[in-house]
């Protein structure tokens, strides 16, 4: 068992950098912006929201009857499906199909699936040479990093970041910060792989189980080379991702690229459903924890999640900490309430690195009440007796201070007193670490309660509760 | 109509004058106002980081200090949020039932029972930046969500403060962005919470407003101490004392 992701201390080293803090909140923020914008040229787009969030519901709810019908039609269209109980068969069926095909070499477009199952280390333990064809997660991968966003993994690097990294890789010069120029050096290092590449790789937005089609959006186009260009595609993608039918896919087209970025739709939105003359198409359903959290009563609508982006753009607290201080595949109000279901001790932490305040709700396209949810976690982390001793200690004196008049107002009647108490139980920690970045409240000359006494004598005779 | 009064816990010690205002205001206005002398807190603190075992007892508590009045008002957003929508620590009763049904913002109090639009005794000739809670907009629907961009634009507390003769209101950057305070966020995430009090107190300098008031004093413990950290000496209040006539 990992210990817990200390996200409160990762967040305060990214603070510490301002630069790239700045500048992170900053286009998150403008994202955020550009999301409102589009939403109010969508006069239905409340009605979208609502619709998107029925048809998942629905979809969840007869989840086995859609991935059955959607493995009939996809064998029907010639693909070759695969069922993954959980990262490792997923990562084992991936390398037999290579294996078969005798590939040591792969491309692949953006997956966060992939991501979950850990898939690029798996394989080039076993020798296979994996490229990503993503810009962003590109570079992630030769900065040996996670993704720090799950629409645009490197966000959290400025292009003289990416200038020094390529410099260093590729040999490009490292004082050229020109985004075009960075995106022609990777596409002149990249564009051999994937032209000689004997598999390819993407993950899906959507399966839709009416046509057996698989459904990628990119503004790159990387995806459609990597399933395009080598004689094998394999496609990963969690067994959330169904949908009914090709009707449905339009509610959620029309919300997933307003809420990611503000546009209208990504450069790229493919449907593939079957392979292409003497290549092979194969798709791996992959449950990993899947159907466990279907199961949970408070927490199964995170299932509905449609990987925009919106909750994390939104954010204050993922917008000032930056995604790697998650320490997780998922990051943000999203990944908040999806990590624990994957490992409670190392995720238990992360449902406290949240304000509570609902913007994240409010912007989910799918409407999961993300906040609550986090709320909910927080309950659970205690049940499972994850809550540190002491700050339970502290909760403990609390309640039994304010659950008693008397001690409380024994414990507040002094300001001295008050000063040392009341924000140990109003927020268990001590002045000092209140006082880090602020001032220390000053407290009145008496309390509330003692004014009430001395100013409305007559009251007090009459009130008693 | 006979209203019990409910000071929360960090404003009975740290902001009496916040009580103050809201009694004398209330009482201005002609309401029976009585102060039940045993009460304690909510036991928001403690649910609100999970601990509801230990939020129990003190739920309870406020249950039967409370539960027999037909109005309850406290002048706090998140205390009302959490009786209203989050009281599930403690055993249920009728006494628990009656509290969430009748407990009241001030604000929504004021302009939403008694139907208050206009505050002559309170004159405020001065810039306001207005603070609205997290829990009072997007918990209590005090104003519109930015997020919702179709929806009808207002503000309950704007409302009130539009009210007092001589007062203006400075528009900033990201009106409805979390200040940072989060109850325990605010040591748990310390480096993050004050970062979000800075930005807030810097969106709403660059418009020079007089002085920052809000419905809710948790955020403004917050976002002072950022302030008085950085040697800013803008002036703090509660949208209470600016109602009853606050002299600035």
């Amino acid at each position: 068992m990992s210990a817990p992701v200390d996200q409160a201390k990762n967040a305060e080293k990214f603070l510490a950098d301002t630069v790239h803090e700045q500048r992170l909140d900053k286009l998150l923020w403008a994202m955020r912006m550009r999301r409102d914008a589009a939403a109010r040229q969508v006069p239905e787009w409340e009605d979208l929201r609502t619709l998107a969030s029925e048809i998942k519901e629905h979809t969840l709810s007869n989840l086995s009857d859609y991935l059955i019908q959607f493995e009939a039609k996809a064998t029907a269209n010639g693909v070759i499906v695969h069922w993954a109980r959980d990262a490792h068969e997923h990562n084992q069926t991936v390398y037999d199909l290579l294996s078969e095909q005798r590939a040591e070499t792969l491309v692949k477009s953006k997956s966060m699936l992939t991501e979950e199952c850990e898939l690029r280390p798996f394989l080039e333990r076993r020798g296979v040479r994996v490229t990503e064809t993503d810009l962003g997660e590109r570079i992630q991968q030769l900065d040996d990093q996670p993704p720090g966003h799950i629409v645009g993994p490197a966000i959290h690097k400025t292009t003289h970041d990416v200038a020094v990294l390529f410099s260093e890789k590729y040999g490009s010069d490292p004082n050229n910060d020109d985004p075009a120029y960075l995106a022609g050096v990777m596409r002149e290092n990249t564009r051999p792989d994937l032209l000689n590449a004997p598999a390819g790789m993407t993950g899906a937005n959507f399966v839709v189980a009416e046509t057996g089609a698989i459904v990628v959006a990119t503004n790159e186009g990387n995806a459609d080379l990597s399933a395009h260009t080598p004689p094998l595609h394999i496609c990963s993608v969690g067994i959330e991702k169904i949908i009914p039918t090709t009707e449905s896919l339009a509610v959620f087209i029309r919300l997933l690229a307003r809420s990611a970025t503000g546009e209208a739709i990504t450069q790229y939105t493919s449907m593939f459903r079957g392979p292409r003359k003497g290549a092979a198409m194969h798709v791996i359903l992959v449950d990993n924890g899947r159907s466990e959290r279907l199961g949970m009563k408070r927490f199964w609508h995170s299932l509905k999640c449609i990987r925009c982006a919106a909750c994390m753009n939104t954010c204050p607290v993922y917008r000032r900490s930056g995604g790697l201080s998650y320490g997780s595949t998922y990051m943000g109000p999203i990944g908040i309430i999806m990590m624990p279901t994957f490992e409670i001790r190392k995720y238990s932490e992360l449902p406290f690195a949240s304000t509570l305040n609902g913007s994240c709700t409010n912007v989910c396209p799918v409407k999961i009440d993300i906040h609550e949810q986090i709320y909910g976690w927080r309950e659970v982390m205690e049940e499972n007796g994850q809550t540190p001793i002491v700050k339970k200690e502290a909760m403990r004196v609390a309640d039994e201070m304010l659950s008693h008049p008397a001690l409380y107002q024994m414990a507040t009647a002094a300001v001295s007193t008050a000063l040392e108490v009341l924000p140990h139980f109003a927020i268990y920690n001590r002045l000092n670490v209140w006082g880090k970045h602020r001032d220390v409240p000053q407290a009145g000359a008496e309390t509330f309660h003692a004014w009430y006494k001395a100013h409305r004598p007559k009251a007090n005779e009459e009130v008693k509760s | 109509m006979q209203v019990a009064l409910m000071i929360p816990c960090y404003i009975d010690t740290f902001y009496p004058r916040v009580g103050i205002a809201t009694l004398e205001l209330l009482e201005r206005l002609g309401v029976d106002v009585v102060y039940p002398r045993d009460q304690t807190c909510c036991g928001q603190p403690m649910a609100n980081s999970g601990c509801y075992e230990e939020a129990r007892a003190t739920e309870e508590h406020c249950a039967r200090v409370f539960g027999s009045f037909d109005c309850v008002v406290t002048p706090s957003g998140s205390c009302t949020h959490h009786i209203r929508n989050k009281f599930t620590a403690g055993a249920d009763s009728p006494e628990k039932q009656n509290l969430i049904r009748n407990t009241y913002d001030l604000v929504e109090f004021l302009h939403d029972v008694l139907k208050i639009r206009e505050f002559p005794w309170a004159k405020f000739a001065h810039k306001v930046a207005l603070h609205t809670s997290c829990s009072a907009i997007r918990g209590l629907n005090m104003a519109s969500m930015s997020e919702r961009v179709h929806d009808e634009v207002f503000s309950k507390p704007k409302a009130l403060l539009s009210g007092v003769p001589g007062i203006e209101f400075v528009e900033f950057d990201r009106v409805d962005e979390c200040c940072g305070f989060g109850g325990t966020f605010a040591v748990t995430e310390e480096a993050v919470s004050a970062k979000m009090g800075y930005d807030k107190l810097a969106f709403m300098q660059k418009t020079s407003p007089d002085c920052v008031v809000s419905s809710d004093m948790s955020c403004l413990m917050h976002l002072q101490g950022c302030a008085r950290r950085q040697k800013q000496e803008i002036p703090f209040y509660h949208l209470a004392e600016v109602l009853n006539g606050v002299a600035a």
